[in-house]
């Protein structure tokens, strides 16, 4: 055993030589006609081929190079300190934290408030519009849908694949309410999670016996037919020309953000006028909802119907053994979670301005789940570090112009986002599949509370 | 005997009468009657294919009986109906718990949380269904204090306190036999139904198993279980009935019961004339 991981040992190196040799020849097949032949048209337009045998040797060489020094050298290595690790006697399971794991939460709170005057302090108005708009709000938003769908996926283990049904049903909410009737944004927001929430129930009677698959699919039809109905129902929602000109929301009555009113925030303040003001107002309340959404969350988990919540997804049977009426379990997370999506759906409407049925494609539906599935399900801080690294990268892909430098002027790098998306997702749950935070916090304890590892939980199946 | 016109007395827990259950073509319990007695263990047994299972899901709610009526009395007199009940209303109103044949616990849920989970009624009624309890109303902290000393109780009786904060799901198989039962006792049941609570059990757990039905019957709860386990039936049991392709084939005590030939052919399929041969084979060496 000793001999085998010795650095340098012949028998190592004769099999690294001979590993590092057959991935020469395996890469040297592969890319032979990818990279060693290309084509291109000639100066009357025939296409022609050459040789790049060049390119094609330092690929073959990589590859070959690479392999031999993982086997001969990097991988004993890892060995020898696995090796080391276990004579010491000593667990990995590290019970000590360094500081800033231990404040994580403290540490990002105080960050998320203090982020837009950071950002007017570091580039400007001007500049922190992208940096509030762009990636802080929109950041936040996913945070909170992804929190919301959590209840229902994480928690109760319902895989809803229309969650951004009761998104829409909240931005529609508020959009058709103040711009019919006039009402305002802090009458409206209770209102659009009341009834995103009774649409949840909606949605919840008739899949109640349905579990996994048949589940997903009909909550899937469900965000379409919304969808539908959105862009059908003309005489209401305008159809696929959307609902412009929303009312902003105003600071609780007081002042408007709107630049010719009386009450006008910036001249209350004496400000030059700019829209930065309204975002980081905007910044701030999502944040707060944000918030109260992770509260509820927590205090919920703690409460009788969220332990039957979690009961739910671990075994339905013997929920009922117990005496739980899974109907009514199940019909409140399908409640909870969509309350939360008709929150974020208002608050949607009042930033952007303008709805349309574009804004609630599937593929929404589909990002809130990844996000929710990335972070683990379950955990919230897992669930906004992936949606910080989901919906901020997309944003950080925008400003990577430099790239152009790289792959030519017509690359686009927003256009990869989804092929991005796919293989970081995929890198992820290869190393982590259970995300990436993939313990569950018990919600009491007798002595100490000690994390229960993600191999125990189930995914729940509808 | 007319259906619904027996009145039952108060030593009756569950009075099965003329209970049938089809599954298409098969006749799975045909016309089976039975009593269990409050505050006795009662065991069903039969051979592989019975039906003992069959009537306990029919009991628990999980099937609704072709015919027949299941009455449950309370102790304090109130008697329901167990077939017009939802599977969740059996627990819930009956006080009716049961145990599963492969164990069915919340094995991401810690040990405690478990406990906790199987009070969800009491404590959903002392948070006001959760809206009192989000604003942490004193009378809700209460409840929840009483719930974790009911845990802790239960915890105690089944040797578990030292594992009460590790995931369910990681405990030894013995342990999550027990954990089930303590769960099934936290819903503060009447009448406890245990499908084969001793299978997979070794002779030490079998005996720690022994010990915690007799506390449970002595704390006043009446039990109901299937077992296969000779010993454990026999050593236990005050009672025992016998099924055999649906129908009861003996009824009474433990020693009535190992010496009534019907039982002993069932179980051996053996002429009755060589039965008094077999039930020293039988009763020393389990059912194998």
């Amino acid at each position: 055993m000793t001999a085998a991981t010795e650095t340098g040992h012949p028998n190592v190196l004769a099999k690294a030589v001979r590993e590092g040799i057959f991935a020469g020849v395996i890469s040297f097949f592969m890319f032979l006609l990818f990279v060693g032949v290309e084509t291109y048209q000639d100066i009357n337009n025939a296409l022609v081929w050459r040789t790049r045998w060049g390119l094609l040797a330092i690929f073959v060489l990589v590859a070959a190079v690479s392999r031999f020094l993982t086997v001969a050298f990097i991988k004993p290595h890892i060995d020898r300190r696995k090796l080391a690790k276990a004579k010491s006697g000593v667990l990995e399971v590290s019970e000590q934290k360094n500081f800033f794991h231990r404040h994580f939460l403290k540490i990002a709170l105080i960050f998320l408030l203090v982020y837009p005057f950071l950002s007017l302090l570091i580039v400007g108005k001007q500049g922190s519009l992208k940096y509030v708009d762009n990636f802080g709000i929109q950041i936040l938003i996913y945070v909170m849908l992804a929190w919301g769908l959590n209840i229902v996926v994480g928690l109760a283990g319902l895989l809803d694949l229309g969650y951004v049904a009761f998104y829409a049903v909240g931005a529609y909410s508020y959009a058709l309410l103040s711009s019919y009737f006039g009402f305002s944004f802090w009458l409206l927001l209770p209102m659009s999670g009341i009834l995103a929430a009774l649409w949840g129930i909606i949605l919840g009677f008739p899949v109640l016996r349905l579990r996994g698959d048949y589940l997903a699919i009909v909550t899937l039809a469900f965000g379409e037919i919304i969808r539908l109905v959105l862009i059908n129902w003309t005489e209401v929602t305008k159809g696929t020309f959307g609902i412009s000109g929303i009312a902003k929301a105003s600071f609780f009555g007081i002042w408007s953000f709107d630049t010719g009113s009386a009450n006008s925030f910036v001249k209350a303040w004496g400000l030059s006028a700019s829209s930065v003001y309204y975002k980081i107002f905007l910044f701030y309340i999502i944040l707060a909802l944000c918030m109260l959404t992770a509260y509820v969350t927590i205090r919920l988990r703690r409460m009788p119907i969220g332990r039957a919540w979690e009961a739910l997804r671990e075994d339905e049977i013997a929920c009922r053994s117990l005496g739980i009426n899974t109907v009514t379990t199940k019909l409140t997370a399908f409640a909870t979670g969509a309350m939360f999506g008709g929150f974020a759906g208002s608050f949607f409407a009042a930033r952007q301005g303008f709805v349309s049925p574009e804004s609630f494609v599937f593929l929404e539906s589909a990002v809130i789940l990844a996000i929710v599935v990335l972070g683990g399900m379950g955990s919230l801080t897992g669930i906004a570090i992936a949606a910080v690294v989901m919906v901020g990268g997309t944003e950080v892909l925008r400003e990577m112009s430099f790239l152009k430098a790289v792959f030519g002027p017509d690359f686009t790098p927003e256009l990869y986002r989804m092929l991005l998306f796919g293989l970081a997702m995929i890198i992820v749950m290869l190393f982590k599949p259970r995300g990436f935070v993939g313990s569950r916090e018990p919600t009491a304890f007798l002595k100490e509370r000690r994390a229960v590892s993600g191999s125990f939980t189930k995914e729940g199946h509808g | 005997m007319a259906l619904g016109t027996t009145t039952m007395t108060n030593d009756t827990i569950l009075k099965v009468e003329h209970l049938s259950m089809k599954f298409g073509g098969l006749m799975a319990i045909n016309d089976l009657s039975l009593e269990v007695r409050r505050g006795e263990i009662t065991a069903l047994i039969g051979p592989n294919g019975a039906g003992k299972t069959t009537v306990f899901n029919c009991i628990t709610g999980f099937y609704k009986p072709t015919m027949g009526m299941l009455t449950l009395q309370r102790r304090d007199g109130k008697e329901f109906l167990l077939e017009r009940l939802r599977d969740f209303e059996i627990p819930k109103l009956a006080g009716v718990a049961r145990t599963f044949q492969n164990i069915r616990l919340f094995s991401g849920l810690t040990v405690l949380e478990n406990l906790l989970v199987a009070q969800h009624n009491a404590l959903m009624k002392a948070s006001g269904y959760t809206i009192l309890g989000l604003l942490g109303l004193p009378a809700y902290n209460k409840a929840v204090d009483a719930s974790i000393e009911k845990a802790k109780y239960w915890l105690d009786k089944a040797d578990l306190t030292d594992r009460a904060d590790d995931p369910a799901g990681d405990l030894p198989y013995g342990a999550q036999r027990r954990l089930e039962i303590a769960r099934a006792m936290c819903t503060n049941p009447e009448l406890l139904c245990l499908d084969e609570p001793a299978a997979g059990l070794n002779p030490r757990e079998s005996a720690a198993l022994n010990t915690l039905l007799h506390l449970i019957r002595d704390e006043g709860a009446s039990i109901l279980l299937i077992e296969h386990d000779m010993s454990v039936v026999m050593e236990i049991s005050d009672h025992v009935v016998v099924l055999e392709y649906g129908q009861k084939i003996s009824d009474g005590s433990p020693d009535h019961v190992k010496n009534d030939p019907r039982v002993i052919a069932a179980y051996l399929g053996v002429e009755d004339d060589e039965v008094e041969e077999v039930i020293a084979v039988e009763l020393e060496g389990g059912n194998h």
